[in-house]
């Protein structure tokens, strides 16, 4: 297969031995169907065993492998070089501290995505053994959209508000705490707006909508924030209401 | 081995030229100005219109008469108006998702019936106001 020389600009980040990051080229023989982690690999393999970078399974599933690739964020598993340029700056996620290399820390997010309380809360008590909780198809497809999520963090690398605001939960825990909201089987809708409906929650976001354009699996976060902001302010309403809602 | 995270901080003035789809947002956000300056004019005319006497309503009318105010109002009007009716028409199947069933009303369907619910609107307007 013919093989195509591609300029790799990556960015380098040795935390015992560097002040700061800096790039470092690597000319990589492609072959034409290759996406771009298959190019990192090649580096790792072939021209440098000390770059350090995560991936997993190289099939958009694990979402361990989202870079930016020349400055846009992607999964570089979904990322093929018959897409791009001869040269290509690959940099670690936008927004996040660097561990090492393209390794960023992921500790505040994971943080947020506990916040969002991405479990089904029931207030009723326990149902009875070998019983379960029913659910329409109709109901599935409310919120199926946003259990695509699989944590790439593409959409908090895109997302300028959190850029300059960490506090701010950001996307993808907003819409797990959404499709959480919209399940029918769920009763824990409250108790998530009362978190996510404060100002760090769905009002920090105005609405630039680069997470929804970046994410590599059509989860549409800004979607799910939208609504939200929809609902939270129905329910700000209802619990003013006498004898509303508590 | 040490962990000494590089945090790579977002340069707070000039953020928004990283890419296009932030300047778009920008282009979107700074609109707020012309609605300060309406909001001001619109003020500005009430207050005109409240005296005893039609003079200060038409100066009022008169100073919007000349050219700067007409290239003014213009722009405002195709760039405010028109770009903000386009931003909020595209939110709106974001914002409020219809589902027939088991099946997501497509959102091009949502945001053509807000275009079209807007012109039957503005030629009920025109028509009731003698425009047309």
């Amino acid at each position: 297969m013919a093989r195509r020389q591609l300029e790799l600009e990556i960015m380098r980040y040795d935390p015992e031995k560097d002040k700061a990051p800096w790039f470092q080229s690597y000319s990589v023989p492609c072959e034409e169907d290759w996406a771009i982690l298959d190019a990192v690999n090649y580096v790792k393999e072939n021209l440098d065993t000390t770059l350090a970078y995560r991936w997993s399974c190289h099939m958009m599933v694990c979402g361990s492998c989202g870079m930016m690739i020349n400055g846009e964020p992607s999964l570089t598993c979904k990322t093929f070089i018959r897409d791009l340029p001869d040269k290509v700056k690959i940099e670690p996620l936008e927004n996040f501290p660097i561990e090492r290399d393209l390794v960023v820390v992921l500790d505040d997010v994971m943080e947020k995505l506990r916040m969002a309380q991405p479990f089904i809360i029931r207030k009723d008590d326990p149902p009875p053994p070998d019983t379960e909780y029913t659910q329409s198809r109709a109901a599935l497809y409310k919120f199926k959209q946003y259990t695509m999520c699989i944590n790439c963090m593409c959409c908090y690398a895109a997302c300028p508000q959190y850029g300059l605001d960490p506090t701010f939960i950001g996307p993808a825990a907003l819409a797990m705490a959404h499709r959480y909201n919209l399940d029918s089987r769920d009763q824990g809708k409250s108790e998530r707006l009362d978190i996510l409906g404060q100002h760090d929650g769905v009002w920090d976001c105005s609405f630039v909508g680069a997470c929804s354009e970046v994410c590599p699996k059509s989860v549409d976060p800004a979607a799910a924030i939208q609504q939200m902001k929809v609902e939270t302010a129905k329910e700000y309403w209802l619990q003013k209401l006498p004898g509303g809602r508590k | 081995m040490s962990r000494q995270p590089y945090i790579r901080p977002m340069p707070k003035a000039t953020w928004y030229l990283r890419n296009g789809r932030y300047k778009v947002y920008m282009l979107r956000e700074v609109t707020c100005l012309l609605v300060g300056f309406y909001s001001f004019l619109m003020i500005y005319g009430l207050a005109a219109l409240s005296q005893d006497t039609p003079q200060a309503w038409n100066a009022f009318l008169a100073s919007q008469q000349n050219t700067f105010m007409t290239i003014v109002h213009a722009v405002a009007l195709l760039y405010f108006l028109l770009y903000q009716t386009f931003a909020w028409f595209e939110l709106a199947p974001k914002a409020m998702p219809l589902q027939l069933g088991e099946k997501k009303l497509p959102g091009s369907v949502i945001v053509i019936a807000h275009y079209v619910a807007w012109a039957i609107l503005s030629g009920i307007i025109f028509f009731a106001t003698g425009v047309i």
